[in-house]
């Protein structure tokens, strides 16, 4: 089905999330919608969906103008769409899941899940999915249920399907499978709008690239455009990827992580025995897809986590086993990797905010009263050190966009001495001017001789920082390489590959200079697309 | 969706709903609120009275009729209501000190729901809080003898105590099980309620040679000085203490902090080192020395006896007082006022017109719902029409088809 | 420095509460109940008046009955600690089995005790499904709308509503049917307030549901006295509705009067636990349902109308409410009284919750609490060592610890109480 959009403009208020957007997906393409996060993508497929109404603007298939008032419309009209947050029922069984909305039934109403499980299977064959029609969908791991979310859209006879950045959740294998079904699914006469901001994922499948920026189609082009010009393209100016930062002058070891483990409630080990040091002056950034223990290792240094083994320990001091504020005080910085979650209480005033984590020390505070007039003070100074944009220090944090609230965070965290600083995606969802100023900072506190531990999904910016770098991997350490080790290597171990073969596999393949797909086939040829 | 619509930065959780439509909202519409559950309260009086009744017999042969001893209905129970709360010509304002009487309670259990709110918790149990509160008062009232002044003191913090015991246990079960305060809370009021029942039928609280359950009298020394010729006592300088008390601590205390930082996000709370269950226990074994209070006014200011019906309907009128004052302290105060007013007026309303005393729960609850909802005060009156367009984007066709 | 070892999973062991409770319950069927229970024996009689046929009285001796109750529940608190031990919990029918005996024991214990050493068991059974009636219904009212992801505080104020509305048409009206159906739709409109507050409105549910039980009992408070009280004859005089027996099966001991000799509101009890359960579990719209209270967000992507799901399920929640509370005025008592419902959709919330959000568990909840109530109404007549508020307090101190976690862990629909406003 050929899919256009045109000049479609979804407003927020005075805000347009999208701006007469032009776009035309071939029936049987895989077309990219390629951007940042925050440039609009979600919202115009939302639009696209039905979930949204579109301010101006049309949509036709097949030529046709449609109007979708809902999600039912548009799934009527042959638009399936994977969310990036799964749209399922977790309780449910898988056969629920599909059968929801669209139930066959039996004379009363009575539910007839026989025929949804029949369909199931049959999907389920004809792509290798492996699904169970009577597994509970929460017991399920993300991969498959990802791909009960794909089987929905099938079911309902899709021949749009919209999948929402879908390979942020996945392990490199997975992403390379989902790749592979997406490939089936065009040969197959369906047409797929896949949104993502990483590039090679992109370059790997689509047939075109339209990359969005601030709620508007920059361009579109072919997919063997170059990484740089993709990238460039979606940030908006040429990309520096040079932060111009003077070598570190590691001290004394500082922080030491020993067999750190953690196990969730459901029995999953998800950081497993793992053990790096730390020194003052340094930056150690922590790689890793999504979802490979970077939570719960930062977690449970903070002690929000708690650990089933191992040790963490801060200039000789245990922490495990402290409670959170004794942590702090014994001088970490910390911020999380989810700033309106963690970082801030966003009905708190700015000023509030700047002082949520040294409320109750002087001077803001001393027993159980507290010093307004010193928050007020340090309010003031920092709103100026760190350029946070608002009209009034009263205003509450939800107010300010995501860049200044995360400078917010920063600032309170950096505000006092600290004997260790850590941030989790530090700069994720912030504009690329603050990018740069936060980065300057995190460089600034660890010249002052702190050791500092990032923590990132973003290659650009683990390469940009770090001076040396560990790779996790199924919450194990993956290896702990120089700060400039190779894009390649580090994308091989971040799909598992042994540090040492990441090396030799590099070496091979740019001596070589050919593309990695093209390699012959080794134990770890499933996971080359990411690596690539 | 990797992103959210910037017009809305803070998504929050839905939680803080809660707490921002207790803790804000426009003083129009509360006034328009209020307005509009007397009209309805009023209709409500005149439909059901026996002269409006009479008259409508013969509605089309003489409506004036009809309309005047409706009017009059609904306006006469108003003014006796008034009367009995304010001012009357007779007692000048003597009458008010007996609104101040019986807000003192309501005031004192009010803040105990409100202090939990903030906290980002439910109290519905400040019934059985002060049911608790006043036993351990009265118990220490009449069954101690003591020094004048510190019997008073000891009472006082006794009351204060049990409330806290009471609340605190619910605090402890929600921080360590994650069981859910609002079904705690009511089950303690029930099993509070009995156990009062109990108490007031064993030796040790039954009034010797009384065959009701009432306890004995509290010593002298055990009751808060009151003004001579009404039943004003000195509980209410204690509620107004309270009220200053729970200002400050609010704005100017790290516990005031840490409640305010729970109760919005518990997840930033802890990361910022923060003990969510510390937390969540002293919130509600605060909320209940509150209620504690209340219950201390009511043995040892009002009532000076306890029976087991002492906390009366207090612990649910806490409820609307502290959802009416949206949760500040000085917002429970006034509601608290308020609603004492109500209630003390009722008493003359129901002597002088006959009118039944439930016509204030009637009109208390429809001031929390009236006010708890801004958009169907402001349909009521006309008011929004400006934003009809947006709200045309809400999901509301469910209540419409 | 690389960790590369890998360790095996390590096993959370399931909580210790459930070992702890039957241990806590077999010492005390031991110890309390047991070796320093009282000698004599307890009778129970298992027949009504008019019986088909007569069973045996059941005679247990007091305290050897709970000594070998009480090694009983040791072995299974043992078997409980291993099996723990091994990571696996205890199978339901284990704690069902240890809940049954405790139960039988406390019984042994209290009538061995008292001034008067037998009850009739089928007295008791039959009394406490009769005052189990409104609860049930209370329950699944609860239980409809919490599915659909509201979250229902207001069943004490439908029951009242419903109790109120059936006196005064089956009263006027002169005939009980007409009150009965004027009580579901009483406990439909208090209902349609919830609903309409919470869903159109987004008004916190629980606010509401606390703020609505005060209006309905001061509306039926208030007109009670300005309209009842004035003409009794005229507006508080509800014809009954008859009791309904079945012939033979209703002869059949302790079964029969239960089951087989009921009101009409009885049966349509039985049949609204069928219907719930059967729409809920096995239908298109309970999947729906379900789906909503689970995950709106997922619901609404396909196709499904969330609020107007919720809003029809909080409404027909009310009708049965308001049918359960017609209960109290048609067949239990012969007119209004204020509050006449007492706190009992309070305990039908705890029934809700207690039967995990289950129609069926949650009539058994109700059966339990109302076996429990009856229980203490006898055990007073009967003159036991225990104290009948303590028994009276029975049902909210279960629910204490059933959301406590101590009986299971009870996992209410995931988005019960959040409102869904699309962005």
């Amino acid at each position: 089905m050929k899919l256009e959009l045109r000049g479609i403009s979804k407003a927020f208020g005075s805000f347009y999330a999208n701006k007469d957007i032009d776009l035309t997906v071939d029936d049987a393409q895989i077309h990219c919608l390629l951007g940042e996060n925050g440039a609009g993508k979600s919202t115009l497929m939302n639009v696209l969906y039905g979930l949204y109404q579109p301010t101006e603007g049309q949509i036709l298939l097949d030529g046709k103008p449609v109007e979708f008032s809902g999600p039912g419309d548009a799934m009527a009209a042959g638009i399936g769409m994977v969310h990036q947050h799964f749209m399922l029922v977790p309780v449910f069984t898988v056969a629920e899941n599909i059968a929801l909305g669209a139930e066959t039934t039996k004379a009363g109403g009575v539910l007839d899940l026989q025929v949804t499980r029949k369909k199931i299977r049959e999907i389920s064959d004809r792509y290798g999915f492996d699904v169970d029609p009577d597994a509970i969908v929460e017991d399920l791991p993300v991969g498959v249920q990802q791909r009960v979310e794909i089987i929905k859209a099938l079911v309902r006879d899709a021949r749009i399907l919209i999948l929402d950045e879908p390979t942020a959740v996945l392990t490199p294998q997975e992403t390379d499978e989902l790749l592979d079904i997406m490939r089936q699914l065009k040969a197959n006469g369906t047409s797929i709008v896949f949104i993502s901001h990483k590039l090679r994922e992109v370059r790997a499948v689509s047939d075109v690239i339209t990359v969005i920026r601030r709620g508007e189609v920059i361009d579109s082009v072919s997919p063997q455009a170059s990484t740089t010009e993709l990238a460039n393209l979606m940030v908006g100016r040429a990309v520096e990827l040079n932060l111009n930062k003077a070598a570190a002058t590691p001290g004394a070891a500082a922080l030491e992580v020993r067999d750190l483990s953690v196990v969730d409630p459901a029995g999953t080990t998800t950081l497993d025995s793992v053990s790096f040091t730390i020194h003052e002056g340094e930056i150690l950034a922590v790689a890793g897809v999504q979802g490979n223990g970077q939570t719960e290792l930062t977690e449970a240094i903070l002690g929000t986590q708690p650990v089933t083994g191992g040790s963490v320990k801060l200039a000789g001091e245990e922490l495990v086993g402290k409670s959170v504020k004794s942590i702090l005080r014994s001088g970490l910085g910390f911020v999380p990797e989810d700033r309106s979650v963690h970082g801030l209480v966003t009905q708190f005033s700015i000023e509030e905010n700047l002082v949520l984590d040294l409320y109750d020390r002087p001077p803001f505070g001393k027993g159980i009263s507290m010093n307004l007039e010193a928050i007020k003070k340090n309010a003031k100074e920092q709103i100026e050190g760190f350029d946070v944009r608002t009209d009034n220090p009263l205003n509450p944090a939800s107010s300010l966009s995501g860049g200044n609230q995360q400078k917010v965070v920063m600032a309170r965290e950096l505000s006092r001495d600290l004997k260790l600083f850590i941030a989790s995606q530090p700069t994720r969802g912030v504009d690329v001017g603050s990018i740069e100023f936060l980065h300057r900072r995190i460089v600034a506190e660890r010249d002052k001789g702190t050791p500092v531990m990032i923590v990132s999904t973003e290659l650009d910016e683990v390469m940009e920082l770090a001076d040396r770098i560990a790779v996790l991997y199924k919450g194990r350490i993956n290896g702990i390489v120089p700060g400039d080790t190779s894009r390649e290597v580090l994308g091989l171990m971040m799909a598992g590959v042994s540090q040492e073969e990441a090396f030799a596999q590099a070496e091979y393949s740019k001596a070589d200079n050919e593309p990695v797909e093209a390699q012959p086939a080794s134990e770890h040829d499933n996971q080359e697309g990411e690596a690539q | 969706m990797s992103e959210k619509a910037p017009v809305v930065p803070d998504s929050g959780k839905p939680g803080n709903d809660l707490l921002r439509q207790i803790t804000q909202g426009p003083g129009l519409v509360s006034v328009l609120g209020v307005i509009v559950a007397l009209v309805i309260g009023g209709l409500l009086i005149a439909v059901t009275d026996e002269k409006v009744g009479e008259t409508a017999g013969y509605l089309l042969a003489k409506p004036s009729a009809f309309f005047s001893e409706f009017w009059r209905a609904a306006t006469e129970s108003y003014v006796a209501l008034f009367n009995g709360s304010i001012y009357n010509s007779t007692q000048g304002f003597k009458p008010f000190l007996e609104t101040l009487t019986v807000s003192t309670p309501l005031i004192c259990a009010g803040l105990g729901v409100a202090v939990a709110f903030r906290a980002g918790l439910f109290n519905i149990g400040a019934q059985g809080q002060i049911i608790i509160g006043s036993v351990l008062a009265a118990y220490i009232g009449f069954a101690w003898h003591l020094p004048i002044g510190l019997h008073l003191l000891l009472v006082i913090v006794f009351g204060l105590l049990g409330g806290a015991i009471w609340g605190g246990l619910v605090g402890l079960l929600k921080a360590k099980t994650g069981a859910h305060e609002v079904i705690l809370t009511i089950m303690f009021n029930y099993v509070a309620v009995y156990l009062i029942d109990f108490l007031m039928n064993t030796q040790a609280f039954r009034r010797p040679g009384e065959t009701n359950p009432i306890s004995p009298i509290l010593d002298s020394s055990a009751i808060f000085p009151a003004i001579p010729g009404s039943r004003l006592h000195l509980g209410f300088v204690m509620a107004v203490l309270l009220v200053l008390a729970v200002a400050w601590m609010f704005k100017r205390s790290t516990v005031g902090f840490e409640f305010r930082a729970v109760g919005h996000n518990p997840e930033a709370a802890q990361t910022a080192g923060i003990n969510v269950a510390r937390t969540t226990i002293i919130a509600m074994a605060l909320a209940g020395a509150l209620a504690g209070a209340a219950g201390v006014a009511q043995v040892a200011g009002t009532e000076k006896v306890l029976t087991g019906g002492i906390a009366g309907s207090l612990g649910f009128d806490a409820i609307t007082v502290a959802l009416l004052g949206r949760s500040t302290p000085w917002g429970t105060f006034f509601a608290g006022l308020l609603f004492g007013a109500f209630q003390a007026g009722a008493v003359n309303m129901q002597i002088t017109t006959g009118t039944p005393i439930d016509i204030v729960s009637v009109v208390q609850s429809l001031i929390v719902l009236f006010i708890a909802a801004p958009p169907l005060v402001k349909a009521i009156f006309g008011m929004n029409r400006k934003k009809k367009r947006s709200s045309k984007l809400e999901p509301t066709k469910a209540g419409a088809k | 420095m690389t960790a590369t070892t890998l360790q095996p999973a390590i096993n959370v062991l399931p909580s210790k509460k459930t070992p702890i409770i039957l241990t806590v319950i077999a010492v005390i069927t031991f110890f309390s109940f047991g070796l320093l229970g009282n000698d004599q024996a307890a009778h129970f009689t298992l027949n009504s008046a008019g019986d088909a046929f007569e069973l045996p009285e059941l005679v247990l001796p007091g305290r050897i009955t709970n000594i070998v109750f009480g090694v009983l529940l040791l072995a299974i608190a043992a078997y409980s600690w291993m099996q723990r031990k091994q990571g696996k919990a205890l199978a339901t029918w284990m704690i069902a089995v240890a809940a049954i005996l405790f139960v039988l024991g406390f019984l042994v214990w209290v009538v061995s005790g008292a001034n008067i050493n037998s009850i009739s068991l089928a007295s008791l059974l039959a009394g406490g499904v009769v005052l189990a009636v409104p609860l049930v219904f209370g329950s699944l009212s609860g239980v409809l709308s919490e599915r659909a992801g509201v979250v229902n505080i207001a069943i004490e104020g439908q029951l009242l509503g419903g109790a109120f509305t059936a006196a005064i048409v089956a009263s006027v009206t002169q005939n009980a049917f007409a009150g009965l159906i004027a009580a579901g739709l009483a406990g439909a409109v208090v209902s349609l307030v919830l609903a309409l507050f919470s869903i159109k409105y987004v008004v916190n549910q629980i606010i509401v549901g606390v703020v609505l039980n005060v209006l309905v009992s001061g509306i039926t408070g208030f007109l009670f006295t300005t309209v009842m009280q004035e003409d009794p004859e005229l507006f508080n005089s509800p014809v009954h509705l008859p009791v309904v027996e079945i012939p033979l099966l209703s002869a059949i001991p302790v079964i029969g009067p239960i089951l087989f000799k009921q009101s009409v509101i009885g049966y349509l009890m039985y049949l609204a636990v069928f219907l719930v359960w059967f729409g809920l579990f096995k239908t298109k719209w309970g999947l729906r349902v379900r789906a909503v209270g689970e995950h709106p967000k997922a619901a609404d992507t396909l196709g499904i109308k969330v609020n107007s799901i919720r809003f029809w399920n909080v409404t027909l929640g009310g009708i049965v409410a308001g049918i359960g509370g017609s209960f109290f005025t048609l067949v239990a008592i012969d007119s209004f009284t204020k509050e006449i419902s007492g706190g009992r959709g309070f305990i039908a919330l705890a029934a809700v919750i207690f039967g995990r959000w289950n129609p069926i568990g949650a009539f058994l909840a109700a059966l339990l609490f109302g076996f429990a109530d009856n229980l203490q109404v006898i055990l007073t007549i009967i003159g036991t060592p225990v104290p009948s508020q303590f028994m009276a307090m029975l049902p909210y101190l279960v629910t204490i610890f059933a959301v406590a976690g101590l009986v299971g862990r009870s996992r209410g629909p995931a988005a019960a109480g959040e409102p869904y406003v699309k962005e």
